[in-house]
């Protein structure tokens, strides 16, 4: 749970701006006929570390899958850095290329190793020469601490250095925004550690963050904000001491005895 | 914390060798020839294991007798040379008129040395057998170049050979010199402007939002014209050789130039033909999906007919397309539609994760395509794709139906041969048909096994 306990004035560091970079409002998503996202609305400012929560099926990643547009949402409007998502895909490549994303399950290209793993978009999205492109993804494969596997194939590393390597591979585009997916879901405890340690040093940098994940420890060592949703709603949002400590809603009550109770 | 479970080991076990069945020759044929063959725990195992000797036995004698019998006639009992020259006499039982007892049965290999050239060449005239062997030459040494892994620059040969290599070969093969309509240089060359203008203003957002999306695709058009103004070209210039008509490539050559030409022409077809019928739009969908079913719903044959009798009779007349480019245009999309069967199955089998990721980082669709779902999906479905590959090697055997004469055809005709008709010449004309199509599909089997090895170790 508590996944750096040497980091405790790792809030301190961290400073938020005013400058608005995510601006979703009244955003609602169906599949087919089911309301998986209803009515939401979430201004995120630069710097921010956001963590998302909430039972399985609320709809938490369905969310973050629409802020690079990896789902379309159908009411509503979403901003990213002052760019509407819309159907107009210059926009929507842009924004991707500004936003980075992690999944749960990896999702290495396992035929390149893991430098081509990272210098793949600089070169053909960035029209960056391979040059150039190595050296950059050597810096974050040194940030994510894994610069020694740099020419294993994704089936040679273990969960967790696959794990960092696909936050290398994000942060080679140089993005603003950074999206988590559940990053240490599917990750035996020893290696969640290592990849919360990557988390909690990028958080640190400054980037701007939204994490789903049910790590509690890294919500209230990192976030300064938790947000709790639930059958498709953002139920509550608050700073990870009032959420943890002082829930106002039943709901959240009720999941956060479920989660911490064992 | 106390434990009710005391049990501590006090001496280590060291490391001990395996038995006997498990290693070396031993265990080899232990586990391979005699670990259930000598099961007779059960009544059920006992006699099956009888039944297994026993069919191991009659499966020996059999295939021994077989074999005997093929080395048999190939080699024991044949005919190797003719020193009188007497043709059809020296492979000809005493009835026949020969010398060879009543009952002989044996190849006759100074036929085929004598139809040597026609098998290999067809009936191209022999003074300009130099141009096929320049191209033969020339498949060698690319082919042997490529599949050599140490070559430098092996991606630029690769393109050689796919794209220069197969104009040189054509323009020797028929020797060019086309009389080309004025006509059509100028359609082809006012097109090509045309579309190569759009590109170039739509590109640079001069026509409009609308435009500019089709931009790419303006310049696909214009490339492809501009191409085949290049080959207009090419084809119309006098290179001072004589004309080969193309009913008379035959034997080898036409078999190579039919497969290699499908095989090349397929792939990308295919590839095309699957990312369309997975794609999102429904009219490329629709439109890949009929192409598909279409041609994988009518046999070869009725394609070949098609384009060799139908054809003609809906063209406008005066204007006339090759019989042999007809046939190969029809075995290009009748292999094209497998292909993109194969293929598809390995577009499925990649998780959307990576399709995901892939849009994640910021690539386009056609760059995912080349970079992550291709290479991926080429690999999972490389023993279907050759598979299909042998297949249409074979296939080509089909051609000699409608009057071309490729390895098959050119065989039937050779052993048809006044001056060589004797019993035996059929079964040997099949027997070294055989030889020829199982050493090319037997390489390509081959040369694939190491490809997947090679890219699953790379991999792993």
């Amino acid at each position: 749970m508590n996944a750096s306990q040497a980091k405790t004035n790792v809030k301190s560091k961290m400073k938020v701006s005013d400058e608005v970079v995510i601006e979703i409002s009244n955003m609602n998503k169906w599949f087919g006929h089911f309301h998986v996202l209803r009515d939401i609305d979430l201004i995120v400012n630069k710097g921010e570390r956001i963590v998302i929560c909430g039972p399985s099926g609320s709809g938490k990643s369905t969310l973050i899958r629409c802020i690079n547009r990896l789902e379309e949402h159908q009411k509503g409007i979403i901003k990213v850095d002052d760019v509407e998502l819309n159907d107009d895909v210059k926009k929507i490549d842009k924004i991707r290329s500004e936003v980075g994303m992690v999944f749960q399950s990896f999702n290495l290209f396992p035929h390149l190793s893991a430098l081509e793993n990272c210098t793949l978009a600089p070169i053909w999205v960035r029209k960056m020469p391979k040059k150039d492109a190595e050296e950059l993804a050597m810096k974050y494969l040194e940030i994510v601490k894994i610069p020694e596997q740099a020419l294993k194939y994704p089936g040679q590393l273990s969960g967790g250095q696959q794990q960092r390597v696909a936050i290398a591979r994000a942060l080679c585009m140089e993005p603003k925004i950074m999206l988590f997916d559940e990053p240490t879901s599917a990750l035996d405890p020893e290696m969640i550690k290592e990849v919360l340690d990557t988390m909690i040093e990028l958080a640190e940098d400054g980037m701007t963050m939204i994490v789903v994940t049910h790590e509690m420890g890294f919500a209230s060592k990192v976030a300064n904000r938790v947000i709790f949703m639930d059958e498709g709603q953002i139920i509550e949002q608050n700073s990870p001491k009032e959420f943890f400590n002082n829930p106002k809603s039943d709901r959240t009550k009720l999941f956060l005895s479920q989660i911490i109770d064992h | 914390m106390e434990s009710k479970y005391s049990f501590v080991r006090k001496d280590i076990v060291n490391e001990q060798p395996p038995p006997l069945t498990q290693v070396g020759v031993t265990g080899w044929l232990w586990r391979n020839l005699f670990s259930s063959m000598s099961n007779f725990n059960s009544l059920t195992s006992s006699i099956l294991s009888i039944l297994m000797i026993l069919l191991t036995i009659w499966l020996v004698y059999f295939c021994g007798g077989l074999l005997y019998s093929v080395i048999d006639f190939a080699i024991i009992s044949a005919v190797w040379s003719d020193p009188d020259g007497i043709k059809r006499k020296v492979c000809a039982t005493v009835k026949q008129g020969g010398d060879l007892p009543a009952d002989w049965y044996g190849a006759c290999w100074p036929f085929i040395f004598a139809k040597k050239k026609f098998l290999i060449y067809g009936r191209i005239p022999t003074e300009e057998l130099w141009r096929a062997n320049l191209i033969y030459a020339g498949l060698v040494l690319g082919m042997g170049y490529i599949i050599w892994e140490k070559g430098q620059g092996r991606k630029w040969v690769g393109l050689f050979m796919l794209t220069v290599f197969p104009i040189i070969s054509l323009i020797l093969l028929t020797g060019a010199n086309f009389k080309i309509n004025n006509s059509l240089f100028i359609s082809t060359g006012v097109l090509f402007l045309l579309s190569f203008l759009l590109g170039y203003f739509s590109s640079r957002n001069f026509l409009g939002e609308v435009l500019e999306q089709f931009s790419i695709l303006f310049n696909f058009i214009s490339l492809i014209l501009f191409s085949f103004f290049v080959l207009l070209v090419l084809f119309s210039i006098d290179y001072g050789l004589e004309p080969i008509d193309t009913l008379d490539w035959g034997g080898l050559l036409l078999t190579l130039l039919i497969a290699i030409t499908g095989i090349v022409a397929s792939l990308p077809f295919g590839v095309l033909l699957a990312l369309g019928r997975r794609s999102n739009m429904p009219v490329a969908r629709l439109l890949c999906t009929m192409f598909i079913e279409f041609w994988r719903g009518i046999p070869l044959i009725t394609v070949l007919f098609a384009a060799s009798v139908l054809i003609p009779l809906f063209l406008p007349s005066g204007a006339d397309v090759d019989k042999l480019l007809r046939a190969v245009i029809g075995i290009i999309l009748f292999s094209s539609a497998y292909m993109a069967e194969v293929i598809r199955g390995g577009l499925q089998a990649i998780p959307r994760g990576q399709y995901e990721s892939a849009s994640a980082v910021g690539l386009s669709y056609s760059q995912s395509m080349r970079f992550i779902v291709l290479p991926q999906a080429l690999t999972h479905v490389l023993p279907g794709i050759v598979n299909t590959f042998i297949g249409l090697f074979k296939d080509t055997t089909l051609v000699s139906i409608i009057g071309i004469f490729e390895v098959m055809g050119i065989f039937r005709a050779a052993s048809q041969d006044a001056n060589w008709g004797s019993h035996v010449q059929h079964s040997t004309s099949y027997l070294v048909a055989a030889i020829v199509f199982f050493v090319f599909c037997f390489g390509m089997s081959r040369y694939s096994i190491y490809i997947e090895n090679k890219l699953s170790r790379d991999n792993k």
